[in-house]
């Protein structure tokens, strides 16, 4: 039946470059497609209406896969959690991503779920970005200037602005996220909450990393997931761990620190009180963890 | 009404052309537009794997994914598994096995189980428990799906002997 309310998609567009992609981007009222695994559920909730135009951006072979040059790694907006879970050179040199990619989901969820759809849809709970976050870093955004493809670099850590919310323009197309290879000592951890191994969104989520020399931890950084509209860099937390030598004090007081540094809100899935005891737990694992080994 | 646009793809390995609105999921399009009901609809949300269907060789929930970017892509689903000599080695391991109560949950169960062992001839229990995470099943209690499956990798470890 004819909708009157609901003017619907007018156009459908597969664009096979970035330059092709910006361009549709340009007309204005655009949605992007990427792995469809939020995209579908939120379009059925009534959380995101279609734009006049519909975009398959699965088309471009350029935002595919992960890459190395002059000390960075670059990961495509289209790599999937899948490519991330089974690319053991990545995995060798920031086992992190890794370790997060197989808390994510069901295979059959990673196999579609994109790098830059996680990142774009913005949810506090988005697992991939708590090591991209610890990794410190930059999300490239490509427009259409002046009749060419102009770029931007922004800090992860700028980017989400609120729940589903970041500072990417409706022209812009998100094409890769870069970080510089961790150098010899580096270690990242990642832990997540839920009843099950897998399929869970997560009510806490948590990261730490930093350079462990002689039982110092330099370059401390802490990230807490669903503990706050976006994704944190916990701040109390980094300054209580920085340069202390890693033991049981300096754990108790990281620990402690994590929990000033969140808002948990109290919703279906978890009441505030239970998410900071999380955050706690979850910090004194971690941080044991990168103590031991 | 939304768009309609041309799709063209191979499903199960003959060419398909079909008109479908551009915001259709494959699942849908499956079941309603093609007419290919072996693939199931329970959660409509990528919870449960009854929708599980193979893409150019990975397993996707596809109730997921729009019936547009299936442009190109070879699709298998439960209906492309038999052959002329019969069923699927997999599913023949899940009659064997009593592996199959209500059924609702198989076509998707089966579609995984056999791009698991494609994936990895060599998977542990602990793989196969995790591969197996995204489908669920009310009926079986999992240990016979396991067993079946089990059966299975050991058949084509001793073949590729
Ligand atoms: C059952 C289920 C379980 C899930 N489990 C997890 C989990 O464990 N952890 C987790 O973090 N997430 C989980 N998710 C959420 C989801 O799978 C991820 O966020 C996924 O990474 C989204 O990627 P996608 O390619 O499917 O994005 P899409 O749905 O295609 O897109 C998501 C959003 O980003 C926009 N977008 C996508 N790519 C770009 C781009 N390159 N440039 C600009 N905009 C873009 C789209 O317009 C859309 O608004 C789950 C989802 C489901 C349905
Ligand atoms: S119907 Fe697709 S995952 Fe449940
Ligand atoms: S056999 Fe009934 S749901 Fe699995």
């Amino acid at each position: 039946m004819e909708s009157i309310t609901q003017p619907g998609i007018e156009a459908y567009e597969a664009p096979a470059s970035i330059a092709d992609a910006v361009q549709v981007l340009a007309r204005g009222d655009v949605t992007v497609l990427a792995g469809g695994t939020d995209l579908t559920v939120q379009v059925d909730a009534g959380r995101i209406t279609y734009g006049k135009t519909l975009m398959n951006i699965r088309r471009i072979a350029e935002l595919q896969g992960v890459s190395e040059a002059g000390g960075r790694i670059s990961i495509g907006a289209l790599t999937t959690v899948t490519n991330i879970l089974d690319d053991d050179a990545l995995a060798q040199s920031v086992p992190v991503l890794r370790a997060t990619a197989d808390r994510f989901a069901s295979m059959q969820i990673r196999n579609a779920a994109t790098i830059g759809g996680n990142l774009v849809n913005a949810s506090p709970a988005g697992d991939m970005i708590v090591p991209l976050l610890l990794l410190d870093a930059d999300v490239e955004l490509a427009s259409w200037r002046d009749g060419a493809v102009s770029t931007r670099s922004v800090a992860l850590k700028d980017f989400f602005t609120g729940p589903g919310k970041t500072v990417r323009a409706d022209n812009e197309l998100l094409t890769r996220v870069t970080f510089a290879k961790p150098a010899a000592g580096f270690a990242a951890r990642f832990e997540k909450s839920g009843p099950r191994p897998a399929l869970e969104i997560s009510t806490v989520s948590a990261g730490v990393a930093g350079t462990l020399e002689n039982g110092v931890l330099s370059n401390v950084r802490v990230v807490l997931g669903a503990v706050a509209p976006t994704p944190l860099r916990a701040a109390k937390a980094e300054a209580a761990l920085e340069g202390k030598t890693l033991d049981g004090d300096t754990i108790a007081a990281g620990a402690a620190a994590a929990c000033d540094d969140c808002t948990p809100i109290d919703d279906v899935r978890a009441s505030a009180w239970y998410r900071h005891h999380l955050v706690r737990v979850f910090m004194e694992r971690l941080l044991t963890d990168v103590a031991e080994n | 009404m939304s768009l309609k646009t041309e799709v063209s793809f191979t499903l199960n390995g003959r060419a398909v052309q079909v008109t479908v609105p551009v915001d259709m999921n494959v699942l849908t399009m499956l079941r309603d537009e093609l007419n290919m009901t072996g693939t199931k609809y329970a959660c409509g949300e990528g919870e449960c794997g009854a929708c599980t269907v193979d893409v150019d060789g990975e397993t996707i929930n596809s109730c997921l994914m729009y019936a547009v970017d299936c442009e190109g892509r070879a699709i298998t689903t439960i209906e492309g598994l038999r052959t002329a000599d019969g069923l699927d080695p997999m599913q023949k391991a899940f009659v064997d096995h009593g592996a199959i109560q209500c059924g609702f949950c198989m076509p998707g169960m089966i579609m995984q189980a056999k791009h698991l062992v494609a994936k990895n001839p060599n998977m542990t229990d602990d793989d196969l428990r995790r591969g197996l995470e995204g489908n669920v099943c009310r009926c079986t209690g999992y240990y016979k799906v396991f067993d079946a499956v089990k059966d299975v990798v050991r058949g084509t470890a001793e073949a590729a002997e």
